[in-house]
């Protein structure tokens, strides 16, 4: 269970001897393999008996060892996350950019990858706090690993905002220690719960903060649309899928395990304001990538609001959400990858008439587009079913009002993507041949219909997803049995 | 290219203080296994000792340093310590579970030797070569950029 | 808690969100060490009781090691952090020969958009639009 962990941060040590690209390929891919295997093989025993499976380190009892704790929801997690990496990097292969010819390319993605395990195994908040800095240290590197002006502007946001997140967060950290005395998430619940009401909330909004901003929450979202853009698109896929994702699962556990059902209406409100405020920035914007940014935030207020109804049909139906929304927003950002390659721009200003030029990418686009924006019968609308569902059994009038208005302009601002960069004629201007846009880029191409096939299998496997989200959401919100789980291992 | 030109603080350095520093810096690191120092700590005096040498000028001096690329010894030192997590799982332990060895050496005596030492170690080797790449990338690179005299080379 | 050190902690930490809101780079890298610092020394000082230390072998009571152990590992990543943000810096100064952060261009197009939008008087309240 520690080797979607451990694995990864082996490999980008043994990497660091490596100078030959194809070597460092080979051990990236290996490795990525592994894990992959390790990761399904945990994913199935606790799909099978729901377990919770609990790795201590040194040998110390398990509330005080640093521990890895794989539940329903971590184990899912770790395994589509190695597999959306796995897909991204062969993308990355094909695409050729010059940042992967960088020698500290594969290492630091490893040691992204080893981070994003780590943040969703971690058992204890100072673990998730070095798995964070791990991820985003990493993410730091290859933001900024050409070395371009607009590459160093949008890093420095995305650098300063992070490194304050994580002073938040640590201080968040040592304030809980000095309130209850332990960090380990297993003995935390019990002693938050004999704090004062005030105490509580300053701890439980400390967090929130600083998770919220690692999730581009409103107002702390303002970072992400800026600096994801600059990335090459392999790694913003990457960033787009699974940083924010990460958050967002950080923000589950907050509000599952250590505070269990508080501020609910506060998440509801933040939630309804994030989706608003994204998808308005998406419609204002032009750039394909920009809207695209600007459609995460908005897609991570659904899973807010989800959040903050509560109760195991509405965890249940953001587990699904957050699932569903990892390889629909990898894809698009791929696609993204793939027009920018082949006309230099992804932007509507230069390119035009993608779909007569490449009906196939045009559908690659236009099966993650819909599928986001909530089209039956695609996975996102699945999902957001799912959320409105729980949200009017809670009676979230108008927070259900506006998950509709938002779908619909989150509809509007994929229909500006595709009039401008798909529909229309052939730019003349264009010196590409008119034929024969994945042609060159088979990889890339293969790499970006697997996640769109992964999407597609989530919409037609989900009626037992759901089941195993409901399974998992229950899980989630039995905070004995996770308590009972560590304690005894 | 010098940044502080002084024949006495060039030997001060050169001839004693790093040699000095650089026994502080085992002291330090092995002490860590019980009482205040260890790798980090260690590998911070090594790595200020390096940045002492830069300073008097002594930038050539890196280049001809025993570790030609630092990325190397960045590589050894994590996986040294990686391995210190990995390897008690081969032998059914917990990942960083430590084991106390104690040989008797015959002249020195009785000596504990920790397997945590070796987790230490790779942290003292990472930082030691941490500092080294900031030097060669910012500190080589950097100084090119500046002219003797230290104004800015336009 | 001391309150020496709480009014410590507090300055530490005005003068570090000063600094990380400037505009010029290496002020900010300065900001990103004072706040990490003023960070560590809030967990110390509010994790373990004053006169006591964790080490083995002294006289007088222990206390608890384990904010020790926290702030080692922050200030092992504050260094990280601290040392990428200078080489960023650094970087910044090789590409544009200044150590200001720069606005960003979509950001702009957008506020000369909506400027172009607004046929009143009321002009948006974009200093930088007109460069």
């Amino acid at each position: 269970m520690s080797l979607p962990v451990l694995g990864p941060l082996i490999a980008a040590a043994v990497m660091l001897f490596l100078r030959r690209l194809s070597a460092q390929r080979f051990v990236s891919f290996m490795t990525l393999g592994v894990s992959l295997v390790a990761s399904a093989t945990t994913f199935v025993n606790i799909w099978d008996d729901g377990v919770i499976r609990v790795v201590r380190m040194s040998g110390w009892p398990g509330s005080f060892a640093i521990t890895l704790v794989a539940d329903r929801l971590a184990a899912t997690m770790v395994l589509v996350a190695t597999i959306v990496v796995t897909i991204v990097l062969a993308y990355a292969t094909g695409q050729r950019a010059p940042d992967e010819r960088s020698s500290f390319y594969h290492p630091v993605y490893m040691v992204m990858t080893a981070g994003i395990s780590q943040a969703f195994l971690a058992g204890d908040l100072f673990n998730l706090f070095v798995a964070f800095e791990i991820l985003l240290m990493a993410s730091y590197v290859l933001l900024t690993l050409e070395g371009t002006n607009e590459q160093v502007r949008a890093g420095t946001t995305y650098v300063v905002l992070n490194i304050l997140e994580s002073m938040v967060l640590l201080m968040a950290i040592g304030l809980v220690f000095a309130a209850t005395g332990t960090v380990s998430m297993a003995e935390l619940p019990a002693r938050l719960a004999e704090l004062p009401d005030g105490v509580r909330m300053g701890l439980q909004l400390l967090l929130l903060v600083a998770f919220g901003i690692k999730a581009a929450v409103f107002p702390l979202f303002f970072w992400l649309p800026d600096s994801y853009p600059t990335a090459p698109s392999s790694v913003s896929a990457v960033f787009a899928g699974l940083l924010t994702k990460v958050g967002v699962y950080c923000l589950i556990r907050t509000q599952t395990l250590l505070f269990p059902g508080e501020l609910g209406n506060v998440v509801i409100v933040i939630g309804a304001a994030t989706m608003l405020v994204g998808v308005l920035g998406a419609i204002s914007h032009r750039d394909m990538k920009r809207i695209l940014s600007f459609q995460i935030v908005s897609s991570i207020g659904y899973m807010l609001f989800g959040l903050g109804i509560g109760g195991s049909a509405a965890i249940a139906a953001t587990i699904f959400y957050l699932i569903h929304h990892i390889p629909v927003k990898t894809s698009l950002f791929l696609v993204e990858g793939i027009v920018a390659r082949d006309s230099g721009s992804s932007s509507p200003d230069v390119v035009s008439g993608m779909a007569r030029r490449s009906p196939i990418l045009a559908v690659l686009f236009l099966v993650p587009a819909l599928s986001l924006a909530g089209l039956p019968p695609f996975s996102g609308f699945l999902a957001k079913f799912a959320i409105v569902r729980a949200g009017v059994v809670d009676a979230q009038w108008v927070g259900i009002v506006v998950a509709l208005v938002v779908s619909l302009l989150t509809l509007v601002s994929m229909v500006k993507i595709w009039v401008g960069v798909f529909w229309g004629d052939v730019e003349p201007a264009a010196k590409v041949s008119t034929v024969g846009v994945l042609r060159h880029q088979r990889l890339m191409g293969v790499s970006t219909g697997m996640i769109v096939a992964l999407s597609l299998a989530i919409a037609v496997a989900a009626g037992p997803l759901y089941e195993f989200a409901t399974l998992a959401a229950e899980q989630l919100l039995d905070v004995a049995g996770y308590v009972n789980a560590v304690r005894s291992a | 290219m010098t940044f502080i030109r002084s024949a006495i603080l060039d030997e001060l350095v050169d001839r004693w203080l790093s040699k000095v520093a650089a026994l502080v810096a085992l002291y330090v690191t092995f002490r860590g296994h019980n009482a205040p120092g260890g790798g980090f700590a260690g590998g911070l005096v090594l790595g200020g000792v390096f940045v002492l040498q830069f300073l008097t000028g002594r930038e050539p001096h890196l280049r001809h340093r025993p570790i030609r690329r630092p990325t190397m010894l960045l590589g050894a030192g994590l996986l040294m310590a990686l391995g210190t997590t990995a390897v008690p799982l081969f032998v059914d332990a917990a990942p960083l579970e430590s084991h106390i060895w104690k040989p008797d050496i015959p002249v020195i005596g009785e000596v504990k030797v920790v397997s945590s030492m070796f987790f230490d170690l790779g942290v003292f080797m990472v930082v030691v070569a941490v500092v080294l790449m900031m030097l060669l990338s910012l500190g080589a690179r950097g100084s090119s950029l500046v002219g003797d005299d230290g104004g800015e080379v336009s | 808690m001391s309150l020496s050190l709480l009014i410590l902690v507090g300055v530490l930490f005005s003068v570090g969100t000063y600094l990380l809101m400037e505009r010029s780079l290496t002020r900010v890298a300065l900001g990103v060490g004072v706040l990490g610092n003023a960070v560590n020394l809030l967990i110390v000082a509010a994790g373990s009781r004053p006169d006591e230390a964790p080490i083995i072998g002294r006289s007088g009571e222990l206390t608890d090691p384990l904010p020790q152990a926290l702030v080692l590992t922050a200030i092992v990543i504050g260094f990280a952090l601290l040392s990428f943000v200078l080489a960023l810096a650094w970087r910044n100064w090789s590409i544009t020969e200044n150590d200001e952060v720069e606005d960003d261009l979509e950001d702009r197009i957008v506020a000369r958009r909506a400027e172009k939008n607004s046929k009143r008087g009321d002009v948006p309240h974009h200093e930088d639009v007109e460069q």
